[in-house]
């Protein structure tokens, strides 16, 4: 549509146009009041975008707020591109994870190509070095060719972005459940390594100072991005495929090594990336940050296209693409810097004293609107909130029992189901050692990388079990942080801080909000307790197909900090003779539980109980005992509960495992929370019997390669060997994805 | 001795490629080189790192073999000088030229990235020096397109002239014999695509990697440094 064919601003008001670009009524007045006129079609065009619930999070700030978002150990909280966590020696861990969902849904490839490519920019126009990816997937069962489609396109994805950028993809999780099939969830994490003094801000400050573009040039691609990730999906959604972008890696990894450049340069003023509503997120919240205005000139914009108008250039979500303030007159040595690495660069604009957002095209202005309006002005929601009868209905159920009895074959079962089962057909197509500092490839509880030069290591889990937040949000918001920051400690490290994904339904809906009130409720709760503030985050909101809602589905992004490498802890058994003892005893609470669902094919009644002082005294414990020398492996029980656990323990070594319990399938496959298996050398026992008196000795590791639990009247519960288990355990994914059914 | 670490646009091993020649050698030297450079002639070694030289948008190394650096690679390769090309590195010497074959996908047309069992087919190269020969190395290998290809005459001279220095203990990508690396005519180019950089320290889980690089240095010093 070229500039004359464009709707003038009263067709848009008399036609309602703005409701095609997701703006409802009583925002479409507001923005008239806030301009003192009706927007035209450009200005339209930008309230639509940064008042998508994607950019503006309308549905959720306050619920966000909530959060405890500081601490002495945190630089920067949420509000720029990731969060920033002191790392003692001048150093600081850069962090933050975002979805991707939507665009996913419709182009499985590109859309987590790209998710990988954003996540990536927000990180290091903050000036760090990435140096990790994580994801978490989640996908409905691999029983259709679709879902299977989709599996192995956002795998291949993320290994084709991240593989050739050259940042390790370390770990992450994946999970399957028929509440995705229609709308999978693919959010990436990105984790950088900063020296303090080089951290940058998202700013346009300094008057008169330059505005700078820098990156591949602008096409059609990806416009209105923002808005489709803010609407359910439905049977039309595939014709939204063209707002899906496209990533190119080879041009990230230039701009990524180009920015690393620019940002040791003094005449550097702020950076940001853009992401999400491409130009016009990052020109106003640039604006806004520093409470001044940008005039802009777009004919200058470098573009990929001919005849792109002022509207397709400001919402297109082109891929590889950074928003610069430069020093007035030191232009010439950023566009050196660009020119090493092959990179366009371009000066768009200047930054102004009044607090306009002002477009200039062929000599016309074609957008003059108020930075605060686009962005601190965008619509605040309270929303109703209603607790389902379903809640109440499943707090009143009588307690769930299983029913099996051949507990040989229950764990073989659990370990073939996908969301058990090893997860190395996925990260075999990731490069998850370039950079070579991964201590902890994935597969354990947490990937570990060290920081070179010291004697620190990162470690870093991605999770979240959506499964006990659709049963009890609160309890089910508390588990998801305890579980991210059990997997932290287990690896030995001390959780810092974490990112968090929020995957919901519509918020329009009282029950839907209610699940995301009560689940962020129980969050924050978590983080208070651990010391772990939120520092960066994402929201993704309208997860529905068909009027079908996704679980609730937080996903948390964790980062701890190992102080010394001597202190890196696996969940594989180590040695034969080790005593095995289990910290915690089982309850039996089945709610939401991995035996449950495949026995019943669906999930019901309480989730497991979290008694969060509990949770904290034990990672403390842990992590002490760990630092201590004491333990020789630590896994934390979840999924499957101890029977899985232990058997993951015992694959990929040389070893097997004896042990003796009660003949009870609480003991086996409960998933009582805040329980470890650990591993400890005979000579250590009594010291760490002292210091986790709740540790209870259940076996011994042993040479012979098998895992035999018996009661103490010497019956047999389980005698599996580890050769079977791990075949079970990772031919089970592989299995599936060759299904030609 | 002198090394140098080509950086081609979209090179992203080049640092872990350094980091192995100056902490775990005794090789005083080691520069990164932008593919723009002219000329590499005062190097006593050449490497060409893994990576995604220019996205490997076309053909792996296809573009790559192109940059501006090459002619020097080439010409340095061509008067005996030592060159090492380990993953896209290798491709790129393969598209330069410089060793025969070609790259396909891998048979699973996934990308593949596992730390493997590489045989030591020959260990009486200036590459290979330091292992014995039948040595069962562990060393990754990261790659997409490893699955080696050369005709049978190719590789019926590459096996009677020893050519094939390392292979892999198991078929992980279809490469023709197993291939995982080979030298060519003179005995100074290699080509491979496991990563021998990423097997440095144990800490990281292996230091099968070093052999090569020490290999390197030690032949440079028994040929340029005169002991009384």
């Amino acid at each position: 549509m070229s500039l004359q064919l464009e709707p003038t601003a009263e067709e848009i008001q008399s036609q309602r146009l703005y409701t095609d670009m997701g703006v409802k009524d009583h925002e479409y007045k507001r923005i008239v009041q806030l301009i003192g006129r009706k927007p035209n079609y450009t200005e339209i065009g930008l309230f639509s975008v940064l008042w998508s619930e994607h950019c503006s999070y309308k549905h959720s700030k306050p619920l966000l707020k909530q959060f405890p978002s500081s601490g002495t150990h945190i630089l920067q909280g949420p509000g720029e591109g990731a969060g920033v966590v002191d790392i003692g020696d001048d150093q600081a861990v850069v962090f933050k994870v975002e979805s991707h969902n939507h665009p996913s849904a419709v182009e499985p490839y590109q859309g987590a190509a790209t998710g990988v490519g954003g996540i990536l920019r927000d990180v290091f126009s903050m000036g760090a070095r990435p140096i990790a990816l994580l994801n978490s997937l989640r996908f409905g069962p691999l029983a259709t060719p679709h879902v299977r489609y989709l599996f192995e396109e956002v795998v291949a994805g993320i290994s084709g972005y991240g593989n050739c950028v050259g940042v390790p993809t370390i770990g992450g999780e994946v999970q399957f459940d028929e509440t995705y099939a229609g709308n999978p969830l693919v959010n990436a994490m990105c984790v950088g390594l900063i020296e303090q003094k080089h951290l940058q801000k998202g700013i346009a400050a300094g008057v008169g100072n330059t505005v700078m573009y820098v990156g591949a040039p602008t096409g059609r691609d990806g416009i209105h991005g923002a808005t489709f990730a803010s609407e359910e999906l439905n049977e039309s959604s595939a014709e939204k495929r063209p707002s899906v972008q496209v990533g190119d890696p080879f041009t990230e990894k230039r701009v990524l090594e180009a920015c690393l450049e620019l940002v040791k340069s003094d005449a550097l003023v702020g950076i940001q990336d853009m992401g999400a509503a491409g130009l016009t997120s990052s020109a106003a919240e640039m604006a806004s940050k520093e409470g001044s205005g940008i005039d802009m000139n777009l004919d200058v914009v470098p573009q990929r296209e001919k005849g792109m108008t002022p509207y397709e250039m400001m919402l297109s979500e082109s891929q590889e693409r950074m928003l610069l303030v430069v020093q007035k007159g030191r232009e010439k040595e950023m566009e050196a810097i660009c020119q090493k690495w092959d990179i366009e660069s371009a000066v768009i604009g200047t930054v102004k004293e009044d607090q306009q957002l002002t477009l200039e095209f062929q000599g016309q202005v074609v957008a003059d609107v108020p930075v605060t309006a686009l962005t601190d002005e965008a619509p605040v929601y309270d929303v109703p909130s209603e607790e389902p009868f379903s809640y109440q209905e499943h707090q009143q159920l009588p307690t769930w029992r299983p029913k099996r009895k051949d507990h040989n074959a229950t764990l073989l079962e659990l370990l073939e189901r996908p969301t058990i089962a090893s997860k190395e057909w996925v990260y075999d197509q990731y490069d998850h050692m370039v950079q070579t500092n991964t201590l902890v490839m994935p597969g354990s509880d947490s990937a570990v990388l060290r920081i070179r030069g010291t004697k620190k290591a990162l470690a870093m889990t991605m999770d979240g079990n959506s499964r006990y937040i659709a049963l009890d949000p609160y309890i089910g918001g508390k588990i998801a942080v305890a579980e991210a920051a059990r997997n932290i400690v287990c690896s030995g490290a001390e959780p810092l801080a974490l990112t968090d994904c929020l995957n919901y339904g519509s918020p329009e809906q009282p029950n839907i909000y209610w699940q995301l009130e009560q689940s962020t409720a129980g969050m924050s709760q978590a983080c208070n307790t651990f010391e772990t503030p939120v520092v960066s985050g994402n929201v993704s909101l309208y997860n529905e197909t068909n009027g079908e809602a996704i679980h609730p589905t937080p996903i948390v992004g964790m980062v701890g900090l190992v102080k010394d490498l001597e202190h890196v802890t696996t969940q594989h058994f180590k040695q034969a003779g080790d005593y095995i003892y289990v910290i915690g005893e089982a309850e039996s609470a089945w709610g939401g539980s991995e035996l449950q669902l495949l026995e019943d094919g669906e999930i019901s009644g309480k989730v497991p109980h979290m008694d969060l002082d509990l949770e904290e005294k034990r990672q403390q414990q842990v992590l002490g005992a760990i630092r201590d020398g004491l333990i020789q492996s630590a896994h934390d029980i979840s999924e499957g509960g101890l029977a899985v656990a232990v058997a993951e323990c015992v694959m990929d070594t040389e070893f097997g495992a004896a042990m003796t319990m009660e003949n009870n399938a609480a003991e086996l496959f409960s998933e009582t929370q805040s329980r470890y298996v650990i591993s400890v050398a005979p000579e250590h026992a009594q010291e760490l019997e002292q210091a986790i008196p709740d540790a209870r000795r259940y076996g011994t590791v042993t040479e012979e390669k098998a895992l035999s639990i018996k009661t103490r009247e010497e019956q047999t519960l389980i005698l599996q060997p580890t050769d079977t288990l791990t075949h079970v355990w990772k031919g089970a994914i592989p299995c599936l994805v060759r299904s030609k059914v | 001795m002198k090394a140098a670490v080509i950086v081609f646009p979209g090179s992203n091993c080049d640092r872990d490629m350094a980091h192995a020649l100056q902490d775990f050698t005794d090789v005083k030297t080691v520069d990164l080189i932008p593919h723009t450079a002219e000329s590499v002639d005062r190097y006593d070694a050449i490497f060409l790192p893994g990576g995604f030289s220019y996205g490997d948008y076309l053909r792996s190394g296809a573009i790559a073999r192109f940059a501006p650096v090459m002619e020097s690679v080439v010409s340095e390769a061509k008067k005996g000088k030592t060159v090492v090309g380990i993953c896209n590195g290798f491709q790129i010497l393969l598209e330069a030229g410089l060793l025969p074959g070609a790259m396909k996908r891998n048979t699973n047309l996934k990308y593949i990235c596992r730390t493997v069992n590489v045989k030591v087919e020959n260990s009486g190269t200036r590459f290979t020096s330091d292992y014995e020969e039948g040595e069962v190395l562990r060393i990754p290998i990261a790659h997409g397109d490893g699955n080696y290809e050369c005709d049978e005459q190719t590789y019926e001279t590459l096996k009677m002239n020893h050519r094939i220095v390392f292979s892999y203990e198991s078929d992980v990508n279809g490469s023709t014999g197993r291939i995982a690396g080979i030298t060519n005519e003179a005995g100074n180019v290699l080509g491979m695509m496991p990563h021998p950089e990423r097997a440095m320290e144990t800490l990281l889980g292996s230091e099968d990697g070093r052999g090569l690089f020490t290999s390197v240095y030690h032949h440079w010093r028994d040929t340029h440094v005169v002991t009384t």
